[in-house]
């Protein structure tokens, strides 16, 4: 994982695609609309989440902690 | 031994995600910096043990992880206390997103177990996959997939959104929802 790589997407049950979701009749099946909802407000969640935590990336480093990297890298021995 | 500086690099660009993980799992940005620090101390004190090539930031992240298990975990009253914070100490979002409606999910976040909190930031916010996550908790796969799903349902129902009007005014994906977009 990389910051900047997509982030995983739903895992939870495959759904079929659209025009799938209705019956040889034409009418919406009500099971998969209910998996259509959940995959919507699933969807919703995830880019709150995301959001929430892109906010803090996109902070980048402290300059704390980029001057202690720094420090402990240029260390002949990092525990010193 | 001076680090490599590819290395170095690795672990710098691994800071930001990890600082995010940090807050969810403290629920406050002072501590999680600290946490942060500590498991840098950590981790480049033991930079050995990393295998160049494989995953840095599923390294880091156990690090912290564990630091955050074995030692604040122990001053449970704080912890607890943090995470019925967590909505709070977080910083605002940009003014893309309804505050309101925000402000409601951070709540709802808080509001989860601290390990379905986990496995759900870790699939669905750091970008790893369920068996890095697995890795990082030291847990089963299905243990990760069961609490990722388990958050997901529950801050669902917090939410309450049973009605996608919640959601905002994208009406095509509200017709289609409702079958009203079938005549």
């Amino acid at each position: 994982m990389k910051p900047g790589k997509p982030v995983n997407v739903e895992p939870s049950a495959p759904v079929a695609d659209a025009p799938q979701a209705w019956d040889n009749m034409g009418r919406p099946t009500q099971r998969k609309s209910e998996v259509r909802l959940g995959r919507e407000v699933q969807a919703r969640i995830g880019q709150q989440l995301r959001a929430l935590y892109d906010d803090v990336v996109k902070e980048g480093v402290p300059r704390n902690i980029s001057d202690l990297v720094r420090r402990l890298s240029e260390q002949e021995d990092p525990t010193a | 031994m001076k680090l490599d500086p590819a290395i170095r690099d690795q672990v710098l660009s691994t800071v930001p995600s990890l600082r995010a993980f940090a807050i969810s799992l403290c629920g406050h940005v002072d501590r999680a910096d600290d946490l942060v620090q500590e498991t840098l101390l950590r981790a480049l004190a033991h930079i050995d043990s990393f295998q160049p090539g494989t995953n840095m930031p599923a390294w880091l992240f156990t690090i912290l992880r564990n630091l955050f298990r074995s030692e604040y975990r122990k001053r449970r009253r704080e912890v607890e206390d943090a995470e019925g914070r967590y909505a709070e100490t977080l910083k605002s979002h940009p003014e893309q997103t309804g505050r309101v409606e925000f402000n409601e999910f951070r709540g709802a976040l808080s509001k989860l177990p601290s390990d379905q909190r986990e496995a759900l930031i870790l699939v669905g916010a750091s970008g790893f996959s369920y068996e890095e996550a697995a890795a990082i908790c030291g847990c089963a796969v299905g243990t990760i997939k069961s609490r990722v799903n388990r958050a997901r349902t529950r801050l669902a129902d917090l939410l309450s959104i049973d009605s996608i009007d919640d959601f905002g005014p994208d009406r095509a994906t509200r017709a289609v929802l409702t079958g009203t977009g079938r005549t």
